[in-house]
């Protein structure tokens, strides 16, 4: 027997919820098929990983300040905030679009199921792979320079880099909801080195010329950058940190809810 | 009379400039086997897009068993096959299953799934090593996971061989037995004829016909009357083709046609009638609409009917054929 349809009225249908479907199984679920679907291309995994770790190779590690603990901790806060901002651009911006265009997708949201599981599905998929891509990274650190994070800043940390992922998680998602396949790649691309470099991610912002500190400082990656500089090192915060990372989380949210309202998947077909 | 498990009243959707489906009224009660037709970007697609939830009409009322089918507990009851295109590659056929049953609150187990539609010995297998064969068994089985009462089967059939074809039409004839409710949209016509109850052929964003398949044949100009003759007076055909000598002509009537032909004295020679498959009649009456009335060319409302359950007769006799 394939199914056995009854033969109640139209009245009579029951919501799916509660009990086995319930919104946490369907999350569970769907971040389970997510993380299923990604791992088995290694290669997506491994161009995740890998970029943030080469960077600090070659940005970080040769540099004479890899022998100061206090810079070398900060250059890699400054560098995990690259690695978590580019899961966010790429993981959400370039992933999220690729996957609205996938028939795939558009039967899911045939299924009985919100949006809700499928964007926690998508979210807990991110922060999977942020956390994956900063390993190699701290151990890197670790190894082959003075960096040293005491215990008692792991949690600050964590927590400032999540803070500071938020308006790049924001942006991320307004690009995958917002844009096509090939828009999201270009403008993710155009974003992350800019955004990363203006922020003070890849040199220090204390080697910009002034008038590049000055735009600098409204950057979200440069607030997301004080932000976890200061939580790893203790360094003072800025007074702009704040409210600059506030404003464009805000502003990204909005676009972010936004495009992902106006979403219906493929425009045409 | 039970309340129709889809409703579509006025439906309309609109891209930019572009209407795909103007205005469409249709009603699906419980237990039909319907068969969409149209030629591509008739609106088919869009018309089960509007009633899987995907996108939302411009104007009208699309429901779905009396909700609207955005909301998700509407779709608790629908069974829909992706196209087999579109199966995650890397997931394995089982996973699939399973991913498809945890929506549903009391699924088919996915053994018995995989077994019905022959595809046990495939479960362990990533969807992107599957033929295009299994691939559209397996998206096919998916409609069925979750004990739907209605299912919607968009080119259920296309890619695959003719024996599994057949497996397929008495997957979907046993399942229709038992109750459930079938829309199934088919480039093949012999498919619809094979199964459908009742044919909805839209063309242009519009309902063109309704009816049953007996009335659709009888109401579309399903004569096809061949002759050569060197020249013939208007016989009043639906539609007629001239090539040289040979004339061909459309008609739902060809004892009447054939009559005035013959009162018309006109000479003529190798008269041939002959009874046009679905298909032939159903590219007439497309073709007609394009040529005659290029634009709103459709004078009568595409009011659909609805069929009661009880006896399963329309409830009123003549399908609607716009000419």
């Amino acid at each position: 027997m394939i199914s056995t349809p009854t033969t109640a009225t139209a009245s009579e249908v029951t919501p799916a919820r509660g009990g086995r479907t319930g919104g946490l199984r369907l999350t569970a679920l769907h971040t389970r098929a997510q993380l299923l679907e990604t791992v088995r291309v290694p290669i997506a995994v491994i161009g995740t990983v890998v970029f943030p770790t080469l960077t600090m190779l070659f940005f970080v590690v040769p540099q004479p300040f890899a022998d100061d603990p206090a810079q070398a901790t900060a250059a890699t806060a400054q560098i995990s905030l690259f690695a978590v901002m580019s899961v966010c651009l790429f993981t959400y911006g370039v992933g999220v679009a690729e996957d609205r265009a996938l028939p795939w997708d558009s039967y899911l949201r045939t299924l009985p199921v919100g949006a809700g599981p499928r964007l926690a599905g998508r979210l807990l998929n991110g922060l999977a792979f942020a956390l994956v891509s900063l390993v190699p990274l701290v151990v890197v650190a670790w190894l082959l320079t003075a960096a040293a994070l005491p215990a008692d800043r792991l949690v600050l940390t964590a927590g400032a880099l999540a803070v500071a992922a938020l308006p790049m998680l924001g942006l991320g998602l307004w690009i995958g909801y917002g844009m096509s396949t090939k828009a999201a790649l270009a403008v993710a691309q155009v974003l992350l080195l800019p955004l990363a470099f203006g922020g003070g991610l890849f040199l220090p912002p204390e080697m910009f010329p002034g008038w590049l500190d000055a735009v600098s400082t409204w950057l979200p990656t440069r607030a997301g950058r004080d932000l976890v500089v200061s939580a790893t090192t203790g360094a003072d915060l800025p007074g702009t940190t704040w409210p600059v990372l506030a404003v464009w989380t805000l502003l990204t949210a909005v676009l972010a809810v936004r495009a992902y309202r106006r979403d219906e998947g493929r425009r045409f077909r | 009379m039970s309340a129709p498990l889809v409703r579509l009243a006025g439906a309309t959707r609109r891209y930019g400039d572009v209407t795909a489906l103007d205005g469409v009224t249709l009603a699906v009660p419980a237990g039909q086997l319907l068969g969409l037709l149209g030629p591509n970007g008739a609106g088919k697609s869009t018309l089960l897009q509007l009633v899987s939830g995907l996108r939302r009409p411009t104007s009208g009322v699309v429901e779905l068993f009396g909700r609207p089918p955005w909301e998700p507990a509407a779709r608790a009851g629908l069974g829909m096959t992706p196209q087999e295109t579109g199966l995650p590659p890397t997931l394995r056929v089982r996973e699939v299953v399973d991913v498809v049953a945890g929506h549903f609150p009391d699924p088919v187990p996915t053994a018995e799934v995989l077994e019905r539609f022959g595809l046990g010995d495939l479960a362990r297998r990533q969807t992107g090593g599957l033929s295009g064969g299994q691939k559209r068994r397996l998206a096919v089985a998916l409609a069925f996971v979750g004990r739907p009462r209605l299912v919607l089967l968009d080119e259920p059939t296309t890619g695959l061989d003719v024996d599994a074809r057949h497996d397929l039409w008495d997957a979907v004839r046993a399942y229709h037995r038992g109750g459930g409710t079938v829309v199934l949209t088919s480039h093949y016509l012999e498919e619809v004829e094979a199964l459908a109850e009742r044919v909805v052929v839209v063309d242009r964003g519009r309902v063109l016909v309704d009816g049953s398949l007996e009335e659709v044949r009888s109401a579309v100009p399903a004569r096809r009357v061949r002759v050569r003759a060197a020249a013939l007076p208007d016989l009043g055909a639906d539609r007629a083709l001239i090539d040289g000598d040979r004339h061909e002509l459309w008609t739902s009537d060809a004892d009447a046609l054939v009559r005035r032909l013959v009162r018309s004295g006109a000479p003529f020679a190798d008269l041939e009638v002959a009874s046009a498959s679905l298909e032939e009649a159903f590219l007439a009456v497309t073709a007609a609409a394009d040529a005659e009335h290029p634009a709103g060319r459709r004078t009568s409302t595409s009011t659909s009917r609805t069929r009661t359950p009880e006896t399963g007769a329309p409830e009123t006799s003549t399908p609607e054929v716009a000419r």
